[in-house]
């Protein structure tokens, strides 16, 4: 298939946008590390440069949508251009939501640290699943880039485990403060945090959908997983 | 190939059609369904045979020496490349509507009853009611209906388009054939044009071929893509806009091609 247009600056639009995609992402990523290095170290500092950074994640999602609209209006996409657009939107929209998680972490991590109790809570049993939810942003964004439906296959199968881990830790938190109902309050803080993790997940998850659908033609969303591999194959 | 619809029957079906200028061979192997009142559009590059292939469909092509056309139209059951086919027969079925608007030199309502009275002898109230109702059916009868005895040629490009259609189908024919019916229009035009397209599907089985690829997108059912004389594609038109069969629809329909 060829990949240049006979436009030019039409190539010119689509890569611009592909790259405000790529770079927001990257910034996504970003604040999700330095958001697990804040809960991790108990960094206010950190967490503070966080909920700062979240601006420049909104900011980006309106540059980027109207990129789209404009694009659309004056181009009248096709084929697999619509459904490059149409995917782009969505992948900006999961961002920028996994944004506010991530900036969630940084407000529960902030609570938790003025509550006095940071030491005593189980923080280290939530490890596996913010590797977990970093990895899967991480590979749903280079999925997204290289149009490769195979990972994004294996992100969409992998989020089943960060609701394990969700699960499996809520039961835990549930144990520790009927122990201590002293540590309820920021318990509760640690369990939005939690929460906060289990959607960064899903949002990776919705972003390999969206590079499904472009690099397919297909609508994964709510299929049963054997419908999902026959459309990949 | 075929277009994916079983449940509508076909009005035209081409069956290993190929198309001869002299030696060249314009057409090659074609083989597709007209589905009855459905919009079939045909769209591709200059020169890919798709006015050839609409041309084939009311054998226009048979006023010019040295051009032929082999293998099958069916047009309900009946070849129309037998050579014993009534030509005016056949064209008063198949109606051709063309780039230019092409009124005759004369009143507007004499356009619409030159062509009836080839066919029919209609008493003069009932001449007049075919006028309306074919003019209406263009969707230009409250625009002319106080200056019927004006020349056609007084009209707007667009109004001389929709009068052409008016003559078509005057007739009552079953096909409408319509080759970039909208290339010469300013877009207000060229939208009532598309309107009129819409509403007569509901009576006639329309094909058209046009440059403008939105056009087709927006108003027809299925869309057959051509390439080189060669048919490479046909299917429901959402489908071919949104995720085409071939490669090669794909670069054409994206602006990848060349």
């Amino acid at each position: 298939m060829g990949d240049k247009h006979i436009s030019s600056q039409f190539d010119h639009e689509l890569n611009s946008i592909s790259a405000k995609v790529m770079e927001m992402g990257g910034l996504v990523e970003s604040q999700l590390r330095h958001s697990f290095y804040a809960f991790f170290e108990y960094s206010s500092e950190i967490a503070d440069q966080v909920i700062e950074r979240e601006a420049a994640v909104n900011a980006l999602e309106v540059e980027i949508d109207h990129d789209v609209s404009s694009t659309i209006s004056r181009r009248q996409p096709t084929a697999r251009d619509l459904r490059m657009l149409l995917a782009m939107s969505k992948i900006t929209a999961n961002l920028e939501r996994a944004g506010d998680e991530v900036a969630r972490i940084a407000r529960m991590v902030k609570l938790i640290i003025d509550s006095g109790a940071s030491r005593s809570l189980p923080s280290s049993e939530l490890r596996v699943a913010s590797d977990l939810a970093s990895d899967l942003l991480r590979r749903s964004l280079d999925a997204f880039a290289r149009l490769d439906a195979d990972t994004a296959l294996a992100i969409i199968k992998a989020d089943d485990q960060i609701d394990h881990e969700y699960d499996g830790f809520l039961r835990k938190l549930i144990t520790y403060m009927m122990e201590d109902p002293r540590t309820i309050s920021p318990s509760l803080n640690l369990l939005f945090l939690a929460k906060a993790i289990e959607r960064v997940g899903d949002h990776a998850k919705n972003i390999a959908e969206s590079t499904i659908y472009v690099a397919k033609g297909t609508d994964v969303r709510h299929l049963p997983a054997s419908d999902m591999e026959s459309a990949v194959r | 190939m075929t277009a994916t619809s079983s449940a509508t029957p076909n009005a035209i079906e081409v069956r290993n059609l190929n198309f001869f200028y002299g030696k060249f061979q314009g057409l090659k192997n074609i083989h597709m369904d007209i589905p009855e009142r459905k919009v079939t559009a045909f769209i591709g590059p200059s020169g890919c045979g798709k006015s050839t292939l609409l041309r084939t469909l009311n054998r226009m092509y048979s006023l010019y020496p040295g051009q032929r056309a082999e293998g099958q139209i069916n047009f309900y059951g009946q070849n129309i490349l037998d050579p014993k086919q009534d030509l005016n027969l056949l064209r008063a079925r198949i109606g051709m509507v063309f780039q230019k608007p092409t009124p005759f030199p004369m009143t507007i309502y004499d356009n619409i009853a030159f062509g009836v009275k080839l066919y029919e002898s209609l008493s003069k109230s009932d001449m007049d009611d075919r006028v309306e109702w074919a003019l209406s059916k263009a969707a230009l009868w409250n625009e002319v209906k106080d200056k019927l005895g004006q020349n056609g040629l007084s009209l707007s490009g667009g109004q001389q388009q929709r009068l052409c259609i008016a003559r078509s189908v005057a007739v009552k024919p079953s096909v409408l054939l319509l080759d970039e019916p909208t290339s010469a229009l300013d877009p207000i035009s060229t939208a009532k044009v598309e309107e009129l397209v819409h509403e007569l599907k509901s009576d006639y089985t329309i094909a058209i071929v046009t440059h403008n690829m939105q056009q087709a997108a927006r108003c027809s059912d299925f869309t057959a893509y051509m390439y080189l004389g060669e048919l490479m594609e046909i299917g429901v038109t959402e489908e071919l806009f949104f995720k085409p069969k071939r490669t090669e629809t794909e670069d054409y329909i994206t602006g990848r091609f060349g």
